[in-house]
C-alpha cells in the first residue's frame, strides 16, 4: 500500500512539471513583448532594455525555464505591478478565501447530491426520480453568473427584513476584523500562520469569536450554493446511474439471497461500488469549481484566487495570472491525487502490488 | 449413483406463475410450475437457457425484482406458504433456512468485501453473532468446503480467487446457517471440467452429510444423471416431464425430453445439446395456444395428433412415479 502511494504520488512529478512548463510558455506567448506589457506602450526602448536585462528576459529559454522553476521552487512567484506586493503575498490572502469557497461547495454537492442520486436510483422511474432528475438536468444547464445573480435577489432583495435574509456579498459584515488566531495565542507571526489565519471560518472558530464565525457563514451561504449547483446535479446524476448498474449485478442478488434488509443491500453492498465512479467524478468536479470560482467570486464580491485572477486577466497583471494559475492547476492535481488514494481505499482490485 | 432415502416433501410448488410484465407485454416466464422436493433429496431442473428456470428458483426466495411478479400459484415450505409471509419473516428464511448459489461464483461476491466478510455476515444477521465470532465460524465453515488455508483466505477479496474456490466460498455462505434447502443454480456452468465434478462431489458429500435438500439447476443432463435423484425437465414456462432419474433416462416419455436425451454430447464433447433439437423455444410473450413444445414436435406427426395446437396439454401421470405433459401419453388423443 505505501508503495503503492509512493508511486501514485511519483507519477504526478512529470504532470506537475508539464503545468509549470505550460505555465512558463503562456506568459511567453503574451501578444506584444513583456516589457510593454508590465511598464506601458510608452516605455522608451533604453527602459525596455534594462527590463529585459534585469529579469533575465534576454537569455535563452531553457535557461529562462531553468531560472523561472529555481524561483518557483524557492516561493518566488514574482511581484503584482498592479499591486506592488509580491504574489506569495497575494496568495497567502487569498487563496483561502476560495479554498473555504471551494471546501463549502464541495461538502454541499456531496453531502445533498450523493442522498439524492441514492433516492432516485432506488425508486427509479417513480415522481421521485423524475422529479429529482429533472431538477440535476436543469442544474447543470444554469449559468453560475445566472444562479449567483437570482439567489442575490431572492435572499437578498426579495427576502430583505425576513428571518431568511442573507448577506449578497463580502466576506463579512462591514466593521468586523477577526483577530489572528496566533495573536490570540501569542504565537510567532510568519507567512504560514498568516496563511492559515485567513481561513476566516476555521480562525474565528478555534478562537471562538462567534460574531465573526456567523457572520463568515452566513456570508458564505449564497455563493457556496451557486458554485456547488452543477457540481450537485452532476453527482446526483452519477450516482443515481451508478447505483442502478450495480443493484442489478449478481452480488447484490446475492446480498438480498442472505437475507439482508433492503437498506444494507442498497447502502451497503451497492453503494460502496457505485461510489466509485462518483468518487472519480467528485475529483473532476474539483475543476469545475475552480473555474466556477472565478464567476462567483467575482459575483459576490469575494477577494479570492478567483476574483483576483479575473481582475488580473482584464489589467493584464501577468505575473499574478501565472502565479495563481500555477496554483489552481496544482492544487487541482492534488484533488485528483487525493482522489485517487480514496478510490484505492474503496476499490480492493485497484490496490494490487 | 447413491440410493437414499427420501423424506417427506419439505418444499411443494404449485401452479406456480411469475410474470414480467413488459413495455413489449407480459412475459410468462414461470406458467404454472408444480415441484416436490422431498427433505434430503436431490432435485434436478433440467431444460434450455430461457425456459424459466431461474425465475422459478429466485420466486421460491421470493426475490423476484420490478417487473416481474408472482401472480399465482403456492409454495409451500414446510407447508406454510412463503407468499403469505411478510418481507421480515421472508428475510429470515433467506440464507437461513433456503439458501443459494449462483452460476457466476466470482461475480456473485462482492468485490470490495472480503471473503471472510461474506461469509460472517450470515452468521451477524441470522445468529447475531458479532464480526469476530461471526469470522472465526467463516474460517470453520470455510475448511468444511475443502479450502486449504482457510485462515488466510478469508481475508481475500473475490478477484483473487479462482472460479472454483469463489464458488466453494458461495457454498459455504450458503451453508453458513445451516439451511434445509439449498438451490443451486448452474453451480458449475461456469467452471472448468476438472472443478466441475469436484464441486458436485461436494454437493453430494453435503447432502450425505447434513441431509439437506438440494435442488440443482442446470442444461446440462450430465450433471443431472450424475448428481440429481429424481428430474423435472421444464420448457417454455413449464414442468414436461418428471421421473426418478434412472426412469427420466432410461424411459424417457416426452418428446422434448427424448430430444434432449438423444443428444446428450458424448464424453469430452461440451457441445450445446440444445442445438441438436430443431427448431427455437418459443417466444414467451407470444406463446402457443396449444402444446408449447408442437412447432417443434416431431412425434405429433408421426402420431398424426391435431389437437397438439389447439389444446394445452395437461401434466398427467404415466404411473405413480413418472408425470408427462403430452398427448401422446392421453387415453383418446386426436
Ligand atoms: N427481469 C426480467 N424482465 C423481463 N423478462 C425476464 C426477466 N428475467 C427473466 N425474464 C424472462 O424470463 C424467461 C426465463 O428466464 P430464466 O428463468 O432466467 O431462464 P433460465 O431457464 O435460463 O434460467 C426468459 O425468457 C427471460 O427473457
Ligand atoms: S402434446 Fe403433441 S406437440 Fe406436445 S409434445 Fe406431445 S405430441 Fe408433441
Ligand atoms: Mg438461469
Amino acid at each position: 500500500m505505501a508503495r503503492f502511494l509512493l508511486r501514485r504520488f511519483i507519477s504526478s512529478i512529470p504532470v506537475i512539471i508539464g503545468i509549470l512548463a505550460l505555465v512558463f510558455a503562456l506568459a511567453r506567448m503574451i501578444p506584444g513583448d513583456p516589457c510593454r506589457a508590465a511598464l506601458g506602450e510608452r516605455a522608451t526602448d533604453e527602459i525596455c532594455d534594462a527590463y529585459n536585462e534585469r529579469y533575465g528576459l534576454n537569455d535563452p529559454i531553457h535557461v529562462q525555464f531553468g531560472i523561472y522553476l529555481k524561483d518557483v521552487a524557492t516561493g518566488d512567484l514574482g511581484e503584482s505591478f498592479r499591486f506592488g506586493v509580491p504574489v506569495t503575498e497575494l496568495l497567502i490572502q487569498r487563496l483561502p478565501t476560495t479554498m473555504e469557497l471551494a471546501a463549502a461547495a464541495l461538502l454541499i454537492a456531496v453531502f445533498v447530491g450523493v442522498p439524492l442520486g441514492i433516492i432516485s436510483g432506488y425508486r427509479h422511474n417513480t415522481k421521485t426520480d423524475v422529479a429529482t432528475m429533472v431538477g440535476a438536468n436543469i442544474g447543470v444547464a444554469m449559468p453560475v453568473f445566472w444562479l449567483g445573480l437570482m439567489l442575490q435577489y431572492v435572499f437578498a432583495v426579495f427576502l430583505r427584513d425576513t428571518p431568511l435574509a442573507l448577506p449578497p456579498s463580502g466576506k463579512l459584515d462591514a466593521g468586523l476584523i477577526p483577530v489572528p488566531f496566533y495573536e490570540v495565542w501569542g504565537l510567532p507571526e510568519n507567512g504560514f500562520m498568516e496563511f492559515l489565519s485567513e481561513f476566516t471560518l476555521m480562525n474565528s472558530l478555534v478562537t471562538f469569536q462567534w460574531e465573526i464565525f456567523s457572520s463568515a457563514f452566513l456570508h458564505l451561504i449564497l455563493p457556496a450554493v451557486a458554485l456547488a449547483t452543477i457540481p450537485l446535479a452532476i453527482i446526483a446524476r452519477m450516482t443515481r446511474s451508478a447505483l442502478l448498474d450495480v443493484l442489478g449485478l449478481d452480488y447484490v442478488r446475492t446480498a438480498r439471497a442472505k437475507g439482508l434488509r433492503e437498506r444494507s443491500v442498497v447502502l451497503k453492498h451497492a453503494l460502496r461500488n457505485a461510489m466509485l465512479p462518483v468518487v472519480t467524478i467528485i475529483g473532476l468536479s474539483f475543476g469545475l469549481l475552480l473555474g466556477g470560482a472565478i464567476l462567483t467570486e467575482t459575483i459576490f464580491n469575494l477577494a479570492g484566487v478567483g476574483k483576483t485572477l479575473f481582475d488580473a486577466i482584464t489589467s493584464r497583471d501577468y505575473t499574478v495570472v501565472q502565479g495563481f494559475t500555477l496554483v489552481v492547476a496544482i492544487s487541482f492535481v492534488m484533488v485528483n491525487l487525493l482522489v485517487d488514494l480514496l478510490y484505492t481505499y474503496l476499490d480492493p482490485r485497484v490496490r494490487v502490488s | 449413483m447413491t440410493t437414499t432415502t427420501v423424506g417427506d416433501p419439505i418444499l411443494q410448488i404449485s401452479s406456480l406463475e411469475t410474470h414480467f410484465f413488459t413495455r413489449d407485454g407480459v412475459v410468462k416466464a414461470v406458467d404454472g410450475v408444480d415441484l416436490t422436493v422431498g427433505k434430503g433429496e436431490i432435485l434436478g431442473l433440467v431444460g434450455e437457457s430461457g425456459c424459466g428456470k431461474s425465475v422459478t428458483s429466485m420466486s421460491v426466495l421470493r426475490l423476484i425484482q420490478n417487473p416481474g411478479e408472482i401472480v399465482g400459484g403456492s409454495i409451500r415450505f414446510h407447508g406454510e406458504d412463503l407468499l403469505d409471509l411478510s418481507e421480515k419473516e421472508m428475510r429470515s428464511i433467506r440464507g437461513d433456512r433456503i439458501s443459494m448459489i449462483f452460476q457466476q461464483p466470482v461475480g456473485s461476491l462482492n468485490p470490495v468485501f472480503t471473503a471472510g466478510s461474506q461469509i460472517s455476515e450470515v452468521y451477524e444477521i441470522h445468529e447475531g453473532l458479532k464480526k469476530k465470532e461471526g469470522n472465526a465460524r467463516a474460517v470453520e465453515m470455510l475448511q468444511k468446503v475443502g479450502i486449504p488455508d482457510a485462515e488466510r483466505r478469508i481475508k481475500a477479496y473475490p478477484h483473487e480467487l479462482s472460479g472454483g474456490m469463489a464458488q466453494r466460498v458461495m457454498i459455504a455462505m450458503a451453508l453458513a446457517a445451516g439451511p434445509e434447502l439449498l438451490i443451486a443454480d448452474e453451480p458449475t456452468t461456469a467452471l472448468d471440467v476438472t472443478i466441475q465434478a469436484q464441486i458436485i462431489d461436494l454437493m453430494r458429500e453435503i447432502r450425505n452429510d447434513l441431509g439437506t435438500s438440494i435442488i440443482v439447476i442446470t442444461h446440462d443432463l450430465g450433471i443431472v444423471a450424475e448428481i440429481a435423484d429424481r428430474v423435472a425437465v421444464m420448457y417454455a414456462g413449464e414442468i414436461v416431464e418428471e421421473a426418478d432419474t434412472k426412469t427420466l433416462f432410461a424411459d424417457p416419455k416426452h418428446p422434448y425430453t427424448k430430444g434432449l436425451i438423444g443428444s446428450i454430447p458424448l464424453a469430452g464433447d461440451r457441445r450445446e445439446w440444445l442445438d441438436v433439437i430443431p427448431g427455437r423455444v418459443p417466444n414467451l410473450i407470444d406463446l402457443p395456444g396449444g402444446c408449447r413444445f408442437a412447432p417443434r414436435c416431431r412425434a405429433r406427426e408421426e402420431a398424426g395428433l391435431t389437437m397438439c395446437t389447439e389444446q394445452r396439454p395437461e401434466l398427467t401421470g404415466v404411473n405413480d412415479e413418472h408425470t408427462v405433459r403430452c398427448f401422446l401419453y392421453q387415453e383418446g388423443a386426436k
